[in-house]
């Protein structure tokens, strides 16, 4: 009945509940693919999505703080599942510090501080039983800039299995799965064993995006994944992204507005909020809704100023 | 606007747009004597440094043959006596050392980059006391040998572990100042892409930010132990004179290169001083090839993020 239902290998036990609407049930929406036009952007038909996501992380009133600093305030979001959520606004309103908060990639910052709760399939990741590493293993991340490690191809996919001692039958069999899906097979099969900063930005980033899939996550973050490349790797990790949602439940940061358009199924709108007296930032959901409404229909105006570019 | 009113004549036609010359081309008094400071600068500790090696090369010339080498000293023949045993004593002394103090620096080096919370008082206490070691007179170091091997009940000091504790506690601060540069300049997205596989932060320090360090630790660590080379002082103090074997063991007596070229500098016989000159270019040789090597690792190790 649902979208839920391509999951095979769901982590956590989530019922897909009457929450779903009904009248709108999810349809598989995936497009037949031609052979790869890698320079034409594909405008996808806008698929549809409930109109309440089914949440698989959530964050319920997030506030983060960098020492004094209010980074974030009362954030309330859902991300559901195997949809591509698109974090949108201007510099310093908070989107990649919610993102890294849901990873607990922000514990490593000295001082960060986060109040609230994050969700992830109803347990709570900052929940003192609960070990970052766990989270981290289903909450897999995407960098801004492509970062793979100073190894071989092979051994950048085969980085995360390893040291999460995962369970793989072959791990020959593992890496070829990781780059089949990461669409980088074809490029990279005659030369596993080189270095991957032998590739080029675009592959860099793919190889990344190998890398992340290789542990089997159940959420991909994404931080801007495509602002250092040029327009060809970006729209090849568009489309990558559009058939990772088939297993995945994708949260994007972008400065890119037609990316978020072209891509995510919701998006949520942030800005910052100057502190009257200090002067400070703090970011702030303005507006979190389907794509197809926050670029034709905007909620709010602060929303449509940004979209239509008159700040930001 | 100097350099408009300076040359009202020069051609300025509007077509061309700008003007030629200009300041970029600084060639007045105070420029020029500025550079030739800087020249002065620059050629007066090479010139120093090339004087020293020609005439020491030259006092030594006498002595460059295998004999220099392959002989022990000797104080019936001083036209045939050989730093065999400094030679040796010194590789010894360098490879104990390095044993004893690459690990303990490396470790603590990682330790203060990556796990220590420097907003705690001992962690930024060690930090300040790392930075006053470096710069402890290296004779110092020779005393805190003596008693740390008293320490052990051991009065003999003149051996090859009293000498690499010394010498190893002189290079520690040295190597741990360069390789936590050398941990730190591993970027952050490293550590990040790391952690966010789920690989734990000891994994992430041992599987990528060690190894991506390596070029520079290795670096680092050759420079102090060519330091530690020619060190003579710490050895001294230890007793550390001239003996006509060579070691075979950590416990073993030895000398050293710098000891050696010591004691025959402070002999009257003429012989002496040749040979101490000779000496003198052997252990330049090995200095050299340690930084030399240290250049190859750091040029062909370098990693390009």
């Amino acid at each position: 009945m649902t979208s839920g239902s391509s999951q095979p290998r769901s982590a956590g036990a989530i019922t897909v509940s009457e929450q779903a609407d009904p009248l709108d049930p999810p349809v598989d929406t995936r497009e037949p693919r031609d052979a790869p036009t890698p320079v034409e952007i594909q405008q996808p038909e806008r698929r549809q999505v409930p109109d309440r996501p089914i949440p698989v992380m959530s964050c319920l009133d997030l506030n983060v703080f960098y020492g004094d600093f209010h980074a974030v305030h009362d954030v309330n979001l859902d991300f559901g599942r195997n949809e591509i959520t698109a974090l949108i606004g201007p510099s310093g309103c908070g989107k990649s510090t919610v993102l890294r908060c849901l990873n607990r990639l922000n514990d490593l910052v000295l001082g960060a501080r986060v109040e609230g709760r994050v969700t992830y399939h109803d347990v709570d990741i900052y929940d003192a039983q609960v070990d970052a590493i766990e989270v981290r293993r289903r909450v897999g991340m995407v960098f801004q800039k492509p970062n793979p490690f100073p190894k071989s191809i092979y051994d950048n996919v085969a980085y995360g299995p390893r040291v999460t001692g995962m369970d793989v039958d072959s791990m020959d069999g593992h890496v070829e799965q990781a780059l089949r899906d990461a669409a980088l097979w074809d490029e990279v099969k005659d030369k596993l064993g080189q270095s991957a900063y032998g590739l080029s930005g675009g592959q860099q980033q793919r190889l990344c995006i190998a890398r992340t899939i290789a542990t089997k996550p159940d959420v991909i973050l994404m931080d801007e994944p495509c602002s250092a490349l040029d327009p060809i790797a970006t729209a090849r990790i568009e489309d990558l992204m559009m058939e990772m949602r088939e297993q995945y439940t994708i949260i994007v940061v972008t400065h890119n507005m037609q990316q978020a358009a072209r891509v995510s199924d919701r998006t949520a709108f942030f800005t910052a909020r100057p502190d009257d007296t200090t002067g400070n930032r703090t970011g702030l959901l303005v507006e979190y809704a389907r794509t197809a409404k926050i670029f034709s229909n905007p909620g709010d105006e602060r929303t449509e100023a940004y979209i239509s570019g008159r700040f930001g | 606007m100097a350099h408009l009113t300076q040359e009202p004549t020069r051609d300025e036609t509007p077509s061309s747009g700008l003007p030629r010359g200009g300041r970029s081309h600084e060639r007045n008094v105070a420029s020029l004597l500025f550079l030739g400071g800087l020249w002065f600068s620059l050629f007066f500790g090479i010139v120093v440094l090339v004087v020293l090696i020609a005439t020491t090369a030259i006092d030594g010339s006498a002595r460059f043959d295998s004999e220099l080498v392959t002989n022990y000293d000797s104080t019936l023949f001083p036209d045939a006596a050989g730093v065999r045993a400094a030679l040796v004593g010194t590789l010894w002394l360098m490879v104990t050392t390095a044993v004893m103090a690459v690990p303990i620096g490396i470790a603590a080096a990682v330790y203060l980059e990556e796990f220590a919370d420097n907003r705690r008082w001992y962690n930024r206490l060690i930090e300040v006391n790392l930075q006053n070691l470096a710069a402890v007179p290296s004779v110092i170091y020779g005393m805190l040998a003596v008693a740390v091997a008293a320490l052990f009940g051991s009065d003999t000091t003149n051996i090859v572990l009293v000498g690499a504790v010394a010498l190893g506690l002189l290079i520690l601060p040295v190597i741990i100042i360069s390789t936590r540069e050398a941990v730190r300049a591993v970027p952050r997205e490293i550590r990040e892409g790391s952690l966010a596989l789920g690989a734990t932060p000891i994994q992430t320090t041992w599987r990528q930010v060690v190894p991506s360090a390596i070029p520079g630790i290795s670096t680092g660590t050759i420079l102090a132990l060519s330091r530690a080379i020619g060190e003579a002082a710490p050895l001294l103090l230890l007793g550390v004179g001239t003996i006509l074997f060579t070691p075979n063991g950590i416990m073993s007596g030895f000398t050293a290169m710098p000891v050696q070229i010591y004691k025959w500098t402070a002999q009257s016989q003429e012989e002496y001083k040749i040979a101490a000159a000779a000496a003198i270019i052997v252990l330049m040789a090995m200095v050299l090839a340690l930084n030399g090597l240290a250049i190859y690792i750091r040029n062909h190790f370098q990693r390009r993020w």
